[in-house]
């Protein structure tokens, strides 16, 4: 597919713990468009995780992954560049939001100094610019008052709005590509809804791809064109989100469908 | 913690006014010796004649000082070998930490007492060997909670959005551990204080005329009977020295403690 913002072919990522390799995703292949939203879907442990943070080359702590195949952002294989150029490429060219907002926030600095170090490192913009710029972009994901809140520090923020910090702070240097792991995972159901529009929003206005990452469908549903979805480290089946809800062809994927709840199902159909 | 901080602000105030505030010049003799006290000499006088309160104020300065450098100096190694060995983990984190294990393996005293002995009761010998003795502490007191800090979310957020390791390390990680470092390095000056008024009780301390606290008690012990002041001063010094920053400790854990996250 030329034109592809993302195209990733035959990934494979091997931990290796103490000598003893384990293959946790199995050579898939996938693309995602300029501006496209994506989702993926899929159990836990069924490598969504490691795959998205294949893409922006990141290993948990204290592990090793080996990776093989090829990740070719705008036609640039990232598994070949070396990690000077990789930094480059996190948080101004693909950026992240993660499942845990409590966790994901520095608790010690404050939000506009966590979004000013981001801006001055990736922008050059000077500390007052990137002040100003912080507080645009905290007004952007919806915090109220941003001028007063920019000092504030992660603690004195609820989940949700925890969750649209990180948010800023990932769009901050309008990254073409967004990957959002199990984002709203943490939230409550009322605040998963909004920090979802905020993305769509975002998406849009942003003109950015955005890889959507869940165990939930009733999340998928409404948010993207199409879907993969992973079982066991592959890709079992992908196509559009309406016709795979119509009409799956995997088993796992008719699985995965009958365990979303029943009364979510009907409000979507009604 | 006020009482604690209180107590830290005299002795500092004893540090940087020392021979201002001595009522004499601590190697001053005067004929009185081993004399009571009076109004002339508040604490009495040594078995040379020597002002024993100015002496205990000069000579807290001494080693007050000696102490400050060497933790000072303890703390910056073992801030770093922690940091980087706890941070980077693997085969430069096992390297590191035994080295520090057969640094730690010696008890304190035996080790000063051989540094000392072996390149001669100098000031800078002192520090240096006091620094050694306590860096593998706090070097491990800042390594244990860099190992949990660097798996949490906050660090992989950071490097998701293009932070450097060192970055990452410096102000992503290290503000996270500073509490049980401030509250170990209070500990340790409480325990450096005895180390350094023992080795110089010992004879390893910083040479003589220059009063000090453990000299002063060595000098002192023969004629304890005679003045009892002479034992009593500088062992009441160590005492509130180390009290003080055992006090500060427990304020600065207390204090620390509820700092939410």
């Amino acid at each position: 597919m030329t034109g592809a913002l993302l195209e990733v072919r035959d990934l494979t990522a091997t931990f290796n713990r103490d000598g003893v390799p384990s293959q946790v995703v199995n050579g898939i292949s996938f693309d995602i468009a300029p501006g496209e939203a994506v989702g993926f879907v899929g159990e836990s442990g069924c490598g969504k995780s490691v795959t998205a943070r294949s893409i922006m080359r990141l290993a948990p702590e204290g592990s090793s992954v080996e990776w093989s195949g090829r990740i070719l952002f705008r036609g640039q294989d990232l598994l070949a560049l070396d990690e000077h150029a990789m930094r480059d490429v996190r948080g101004r060219r693909i950026a992240m939001v993660f499942q845990d907002p409590m966790a994901s926030l520095n608790p010690v600095m404050t939000i506009g100094a966590q979004l000013d170090d981001m801006l001055c490192r990736h922008t050059g913009l000077s500390r007052r610019a990137a002040r100003r710029r912080a507080v645009e972009l905290l007004d952007l994901v919806g915090i109220r008052d941003p001028a007063h809140r920019a000092d504030d520090y992660p603690h004195q923020f609820s989940g949700g709005m925890r969750q649209r910090v990180l948010i800023a702070i990932a769009v901050s240097c309008q990254p073409d590509l967004l990957i959002a792991d199990e984002p709203t995972t943490a939230l409550d159901v009322t605040v998963q809804a909004q920090i979802l529009r905020l993305l769509m929003r975002l998406r849009r206005e942003l003109g950015m791809a955005l890889m959507l990452i869940t165990h939930d469908f009733g999340v998928i549903a409404g948010m993207v064109a199409r879907v993969y979805v992973m079982h066991g480290g592959d890709i079992v089946e992908s196509g559009a989100v309406d016709a795979l809800f119509a009409a799956p062809r995997h088993a796992y994927t008719r699985a995965l469908l009958d365990a979303v709840p029943r009364i979510e199902t009907a409000g979507r159909r009604a | 913690m006020t009482i604690g901080l209180a107590m830290f602000a005299a002795l500092v105030l004893v540090v940087l006014l020392g021979p201002l505030l001595a009522p004499y010049s601590p190697s001053k003799t005067s004929p009185d010796s081993l004399a009571g006290p009076s109004a002339a000499h508040w604490l009495g006088t040594d078995s040379i004649g020597r002002d024993v309160l100015s002496r205990l104020i000069v000579g807290g300065r001494g080693t007050l000082l000696i102490t400050f450098v060497a933790v000072a100096l303890a703390l910056a190694v073992g801030l770093v070998l922690g940091l980087v060995s706890g941070y980077v983990g693997g085969r430069v984190d096992v390297v590191i930490m035994r080295v520090l294990d057969v640094v730690f393996a010696f008890p304190v005293f035996l080790l000063a007492i051989a540094v000392v002995a072996a390149l001669g009761p100098t000031l800078r010998n002192l520090i240096l060997t006091i620094a050694i003795v306590y860096t593998p502490t706090l070097a491990r007191v800042v390594r244990g909670p860099v190992l949990s800090v660097k798996r949490w979310d906050h660090v992989e957020a950071a490097r998701s959005v293009g932070v450097g390791e060192f970055a990452i390390a410096l102000r992503h990680v290290l503000p996270m551990v500073i509490s049980p470092i401030l509250v170990q390095t209070s500990l340790t000056l409480a325990n450096t204080i005895f180390t350094v008024t023992a080795l110089s009780f010992l004879g390893l301390g910083p040479p003589p005329p220059d009063p000090n606290w453990g000299s002063m008690l060595a000098d002192a012990r023969q004629f304890m009977e005679l003045a009892p002041l002479t034992v009593i001063g500088p062992a009441a010094a160590i005492v509130f020295a180390s009290l003080t920053f055992i006090v500060l400790a427990n304020g600065l854990r207390e204090m620390l403690d509820v700092q939410g996250r």
